[in-house]
C-alpha cells in the first residue's frame, strides 16, 4: 500500500499536472478538469484510510505518523473533496467574474490549486518540526492569496485578496521571527527539542516566551482567534464562496494541528512557561468567543455571518486546546480539539454549499434574500435550517456534541470564568444563527420563483446532513478521535 | 429495539413525512392516535411492573447512552403529552402542513424528554421545540407582524438562556457524581453515587440553585416569567397548548427527577428555600395579580398559566411525599386544563376576531355546548373539587403544610397561606372572565356556534379525563412511588 509520504506527493504533483492541463488542452470540455480533480482527491482519500499514515525510514525524523496526524490528513481530503464541489456548483459565478467583458475564461486552476493546497495542509499534519512546518505553511498561505483575489473582476475580491496578503505577510514574518527565537533559545528546531528545552534550567525563560509568543501570534493569524481576527469578516466576505469554505475549514484545522502541537511542546512536562501559555490561550479563547459572537449579532450579510461564527469556533477550540488533558477523564487537548473539529466539518461546509447554490441562482447572501427560501426549495432550507442549528450548539446535531464536551472539560478544569463568557457567546448564538432561519420560513414579498439543485449538491447536502445528525446523535463512530489509543512511544 | 423508542420516534418521523410532502393532516392524526394508543399500552405494562428499559451506548468516554426506561413520573407525564397530542392536532383545520409538523416536533421532543434517562437525552430532546416554535409564533401568531417577531425572538432567546445555565448545572452533576475515571450521563448511575457519596450540604444547596434557575426559567418561575404570557398569547392554538400543556412541564419534571434525587439537601437548604419560596409566592401573588387586570381572554390564560406554576414549585420546596405526588398530580392536571382552555379559547378567537372581554358577552345563548367545557375549564383553573387539578392542589397544600407549628411557624407555612390566596384570586378572574364572556347582555355581530361534532371530540376527552382524574386521583397517584426519596 501507497504509504501517506507519497500519496501527498502524488496529490502536489497532479495538482500541478491539472494545470498543465487545463493551460494547454484549451479545446477539452470544461468540466473535465474539475472532475479529475475531484476524482483524484477521492481515491487519494481512499488510499490514505486503506493505507494509514506511514513514510519512508528517512522521514522519521520530521515527518509524524500518530492517530494525530492521520486524523488531519484525512480531514484535510475530506475539506479539498467537498470545496471542490462547493467550487463546481459556483462555476458559473465564479467564471463570470473571472473574465474578461466578453470572453469566458477557463478556470481550471480554481480547481488545481486546492490539491496543491490539500497537499500542503498534509504535509502540516504530519509536522513534528517548525521548518516541516513553515515551507507547508507558505505553500498554503500562497496559494490562498492566488485564490482568495482568483475573481478578479469583482473589487471585493482584489480588496480581499489585498488584505490578506499583507496580513499574511505580517503573520509569516512574526511566525519566523518566533521560530528563529526558539532556535536561538533551544537549540532545537523540533517540538520533542523544544519541549525538552522548555524544562532544561539553563533555558533562557525570557527568550523562551518571547518565541513561544511570537509563533503562538503567527498561528493565531492563520485561526482566527481574537486579537488577530480582524482580517477575518473582510477577508471571508469578500473571496468567493468555495474559498472562504476552505479558509473557514481547512486553513482552520491545519493551523490548530500545529497549535496542538507547540502548546503540547510548550506545556510540556517541567515547562518553565506552561503557566504562562494556559492563561494567554484562556484570555484568547475568551476574547475570541466575545469578538465573534457580539458582532454577528448585527450581521446582515450571511456570508460575513458566517465569517464571524468562524471566529467564534475558533474560540471554542481554544478552549478546548486550553481546558482538555483532564487527567480523570482522560479527555485530551488534541483529542478535543479533533473532535470539535470533525464536528465543525459538516456544520459549516453544509452551510457554505446552500450558500454557493443560492449564488449560483441569483440569490444573493443577504439575510433578506434568504426570504421565503423554504417556499421556494424546501429542501434547500431544511439543509440551511440543520447548518445553522448546528453552528448555534442546538443539542441532536453535532455542534452541540462538540459544545458540550468543551464546556464539561473546562468546568472539571475549573475555568469558570471563560466558561461564562463561552455561556454568553453561545446564547447570543441563539439569535444570529436563528436570524437566517425565520427569514426562509417567512413570507416573502419578492422573488417566488423556484429553485433547484443539481444531483450533485443534493448527494453532498444530504451526506452533510446525515453527518451532522449521526455525530450528534451517535458520536461513538469517533471515539476514536476522542479519545485517541495511547502511543507507546511519544514525538521522538 | 423497546416501545419506548417507538412511541419517542413516531411524532419526528411523521413530521419528517409531511415534510417530504406526504397528507398532512392524515398522516399527523394518525401518528397522534398511535402514539396515544401506545402510550395507553405502557401504562398497563407499568401497572404490571415493567420498566421496558433499553439502552445503546452513543459514545464511551465520556459515556453517553440513547437510554429509556419509564418510572411512575414519566409514564404520567408520557400519558400527559399523548392526550394534549391528540387535542392539540384535532385543533388544526384548514392550516398549512407547518402546523402539524411544528406540533409533531414539539410533543416528540417532549416525550423523548420524558422517556430517557440519560441526562443528555432529557436535556437535548426538549431543545428540539426552539426551532418550530420560533417559527410558528414569528409568522403564523396572532397580532401584527412586528409585535409577534418580538415575542418570538424573547421567548427562543429567553429559554435559549435558561437552557444554557441549565446545562452548566447539569454539566456539574454529571462531574461531580460520575465515578472512577469515567464520565457518564446515566441517570440511574448518577442517582447510585449520589446515594453512596452526597455531596457537602453547602454544594447540594448552590448546585439546586443553580438547576432551579435554570429549570425554573424553562417553567416561567418567578421572575424569569416574562417571556411566557405575550409567548402563550401570540401562539397558534397548537403550539399554545402543547407548549403551556407539555413543555412547561419539562422543568418541573427535571427538578423532581433530577435535581431532588441527586441534590436532597439542596431543596431543603435554608437560603436556597427562602430564595425558591419567594419567586413562588412571587408567581402566585405577583402574577395573580396580573391576571385579575388582564381585559383579554388569550393574555388571561397565559398569565394564569404562569401562575399556576407557583402550586406546583410549593410542592417542590416542601419535599415531602404528598407534597410531592400532589406537584405531578398538579402537572398532569394543569396539563390538560390549559389546553383545554387555549382549545376553547382558539375556537373562540376563529369565531369572534376578538377575546377582549369588553366587547363581548352573552355567548351562552348560541353555544350551549362551549359554555359547558368552558364552564368545566374554568372550575378546573379554580381547583373545584370532583376535577384534577383540586385533588393536586390540596395534598400540595396538605403536604408543605405538614410539619409541626407548634415551633412556630415556618416560612413555607406563610408560603402555603400566600398560596391559598391565589386561589381566591384564580376564583375572581376565570368566574369573571366565563361571567364576562358567557351570560350577560349579547354584543351585536359577536356571537360563537358549537363546534361540529367531529371537533367536539378531543374537547370532551380532555374534560372526561380531568374528570375521571378528579374522582379518582389515585389513578395517577398509585403509579408514583417515592418521590420524596426517603
Amino acid at each position: 500500500m501507497m504509504s501517506s509520504f507519497t500519496l501527498e506527493i502524488i496529490l502536489a504533483v497532479a495538482g500541478v499536472l491539472l494545470l498543465a492541463l487545463d493551460a494547454f488542452a484549451t479545446s477539452l470540455n470544461r468540466k473535465v478538469v474539475p472532475w479529475i480533480a475531484i476524482i483524484v482527491t477521492a481515491l487519494t482519500l481512499v488510499a490514505l484510510l486503506a493505507g494509514g499514515a506511514g513514510g519512508p525510514a528517512w522521514t522519521t525524523a520530521f515527518y509524524s505518523t500518530d492517530a494525530l496526524a492521520l486524523f488531519y490528513k484525512a480531514f484535510a481530503l475530506v475539506t479539498t473533496l467537498i470545496v471542490l464541489v462547493l467550487a463546481l456548483e459556483s462555476d458559473p459565478v465564479l467564471a463570470h467574474f473571472s473574465s474578461s467583458d466578453s470572453i469566458r475564461t477557463r478556470i481550471g486552476e480554481f480547481y488545481a490549486l486546492p490539491l496543491i493546497v490539500c497537499a500542503g495542509m498534509m504535509w502540516m499534519a504530519s509536522a513534528k518540526d517548525l521548518v516541516s512546518v513553515f515551507v507547508p505553511l507558505e505553500l498554503v498561505t500562497v496559494t490562498f492569496y492566488v485564490l482568495v483575489a482568483f475573481t478578479r473582476r469583482s473589487a471585493f475580491a482584489i480588496e480581499a485578496g489585498v488584505k490578506y496578503l499583507i496580513l499574511g505577510a505580517l503573520s509569516t514574518g512574526i511566525l519566523v521571527y518566533g521560530i528563529a527565537w526558539l532556535y536561538g533559545a533551544t537549540g532545537s528546531l523540533d517540538f520533542a527539542g523544544i519541549a525538552k528545552a522548555t524544562s532544561n534550567p539553563e533555558t533562557s525563560k525570557t527568550a523562551l516566551l518571547f518565541g513561544a509568543a511570537l509563533l503562538l501570534a503567527g498561528l493565531g493569524f492563520k485561526v482566527a482567534a481574537a486579537p488577530f481576527h480582524v482580517w477575518v469578516p473582510d477577508v471571508y466576505q469578500g473571496a468567493p464562496t468555495p474559498v472562504t469554505a476552505f479558509l473557514s475549514v481547512g486553513s482552520k484545522a491545519a493551523g490548530f494541528v500545529v497549535l496542538t502541537r507547540a502548546v503540547e511542546a510548550f506545556s510540556a512536562n517541567g515547562s518553565v512557561i506552561a503557566s504562562h501559555v494556559q492563561p494567554a490561550l484562556l484570555a484568547a479563547a475568551a476574547l475570541t468567543i466575545l469578538m465573534g459572537s457580539l458582532p454577528a449579532i448585527f450581521q446582515t450579510s450571511v456570508k460575513r455571518l458566517f465569517a464571524y461564527s468562524s471566529i467564534s469556533h475558533a474560540g471554542f477550540l481554544l478552549l478546548a486546546l486550553a481546558a482538555g488533558g483532564s487527567a480523570r477523564f482522560g479527555l485530551s487537548a488534541s483529542g478535543l480539539v479533533a473532535f470539535y473539529l470533525a464536528t465543525y466539518l459538516p456544520t459549516t461546509l453544509l452551510g457554505f454549499l446552500i450558500l454557493c447554490v443560492l449564488r449560483s441562482q441569483g440569490v444573493s447572501d443577504e439575510l433578506k434574500d434568504l426570504n421565503g427560501l423554504a417556499k421556494r426549495h424546501p429542501g434547500m432550507a431544511f439543509a440551511l435550517t440543520v447548518a445553522m442549528a448546528s453552528m448555534a450548539g442546538l443539542p441532536l446535531t453535532a455542534g452541540f456534541m462538540g459544545k458540550l464536551l468543551v464546556f464539561v472539560a473546562a468546568v472539571e478544569q475549573g475555568y469558570y470564568g471563560v466558561v461564562a463568557i463561552a455561556v454568553t457567546g453561545a446564547a447570543a448564538g441563539f439569535y444570529y444563527y436563528f436570524r437566517p432561519i425565520l427569514a426562509m420560513y417567512s413570507s416573502s414579498e419578492g422573488e417566488n420563483a423556484k429553485l433547484a439543485w443539481s444531483p450533485l449538491a443534493k448527494v453532498t447536502a444530504t451526506l452533510l446532513m446525515v453527518g451532522i445528525l449521526v455525530l450528534g446523535v451517535y458520536p461513538r463512530a469517533l471515539q476514536s478521535v476522542l479519545s485517541p489509543a495511547p502511543v507507546a512511544a511519544a514525538s521522538k | 429495539m423497546s416501545l419506548l423508542e417507538v412511541i419517542i420516534f413516531i411524532p419526528l418521523i411523521a413530521a419528517a413525512l409531511i415534510g417530504l410532502g406526504l397528507p398532512a393532516r392524515g398522516i399527523a392524526r394518525g401518528a397522534a392516535l398511535a402514539n396515544l394508543l401506545l402510550v395507553i399500552g405502557v401504562c398497563l405494562q407499568f401497572a404490571k411492573g415493567e420498566t421496558l428499559a433499553h439502552s445503546i451506548r452513543i459514545l464511551d468516554n465520556p459515556q453517553i447512552s440513547f437510554a429509556v426506561g419509564i418510572d411512575g413520573l414519566s409514564v404520567v407525564m408520557a400519558a400527559l403529552t399523548s392526550i394534549v397530542l391528540v387535542a392539540a392536532i384535532w385543533q388544526i383545520v384548514d392550516k398549512p402542513a407547518i402546523y402539524y409538523v411544528s406540533s409533531l416536533l414539539i410533543a416528540g421532543g417532549a416525550m423523548g424528554a420524558f422517556l430517557t434517562t440519560d441526562i443528555f437525552f432529557i436535556y437535548g430532546f426538549h431543545e428540539l421545540a426552539l426551532i418550530p416554535t420560533l417559527i410558528m409564533i414569528a409568522v403564523h401568531g396572532h397580532g401584527d407582524a412586528t409585535n409577534r417577531r418580538a415575542i418570538a425572538w424573547k421567548i427562543t432567546v429567553y429559554l435559549g438562556v435558561g437552557s444554557l445555565i441549565l446545562l452548566a448545572g447539569l454539566a456539574a452533576l454529571v462531574l461531580n457524581f460520575s465515578e472512577g475515571d469515567k464520565l457518564t450521563f446515566d441517570l440511574h448511575a448518577l442517582l447510585a453515587v449520589a446515594k453512596s457519596a452526597p455531596l457537602a450540604a453547602g454544594t447540594q444547596a448552590w448546585l439546586f440553585f443553580v438547576l432551579l434557575i435554570g429549570f425554573g426559567t424553562l417553567v416561567s418561575l418567578f421572575p424569569m416569567h416574562s417571556w411566557a404570557a405575550p409567548a402563550y398569547s401570540t401562539a397558534p392554538t397548537p403550539v399554545a397548548m402543547l407548549h403551556s400543556g407539555v413543555l412547561k412541564k419539562f422543568g418541573l419534571y427535571g427538578l423532581i427527577k433530577i435535581a431532588l434525587p441527586l441534590l436532597p439537601l439542596g431543596a431543603q437548604t435554608a437560603w436556597v428555600q427562602q430564595a425558591l419560596l419567594w419567586m413562588l409566592v412571587g408567581n402566585i401573588i405577583v402574577i395573580g395579580f396580573v391576571t385579575i387586570n388582564q381585559t383579554r381572554l388569550d393574555t388571561l390564560l397565559g398569565n394564569s398559566s404562569v401562575m399556576h406554576m407557583g402550586y406546583i414549585f410549593l410542592g417542590i420546596a416542601a419535599g415531602t411525599e404528598i407534597a410531592l405526588r400532589g406537584a405531578v398530580v398538579l402537572m398532569f392536571a394543569h396539563g390538560i386544563s390549559i389546553a383545554l382552555a387555549f382549545a376553547l379559547c382558539g375556537k373562540m378567537r376563529n369565531q369572534l376576531g376578538t377575546l377582549e372581554f369588553s366587547k363581548l358577552g352573552g355567548l351562552a345563548g348560541n353555544a350551549p355546548f362551549l359554555t359547558v367545557i368552558f364552564g368545566f375549564a374554568t372550575f378546573a383553573s379554580i381547583g373545584l373539587p370532583g376535577l384534577a387539578n383540586f385533588a393536586g392542589e390540596f395534598m400540595v397544600f396538605a403536604g408543605s403544610f405538614s410539619s409541626d407549628i407548634r415551633d412556630g411557624f415556618k416560612p413555607i407555612h406563610w408560603a402555603v397561606i400566600a398560596g391559598l390566596w391565589g386561589v381566591v384570586m384564580s376564583a375572581v378572574y376565570m368566574l369573571r372572565a366565563y361571567r364576562h364572556l358567557f351570560f350577560g347582555k349579547a354584543v351585536a355581530g359577536h356571537f360563537v356556534t358549537d363546534p361540529a361534532k367531529g371537533q367536539r371530540l378531543p374537547l370532551l376527552i380532555l374534560t372526561a379525563v380531568l374528570l375521571v382524574v378528579g374522582i379518582c386521583p389515585s389513578l395517577i397517584t398509585d403509579l408514583l412511588s417515592n418521590l420524596a426519596g426517603k
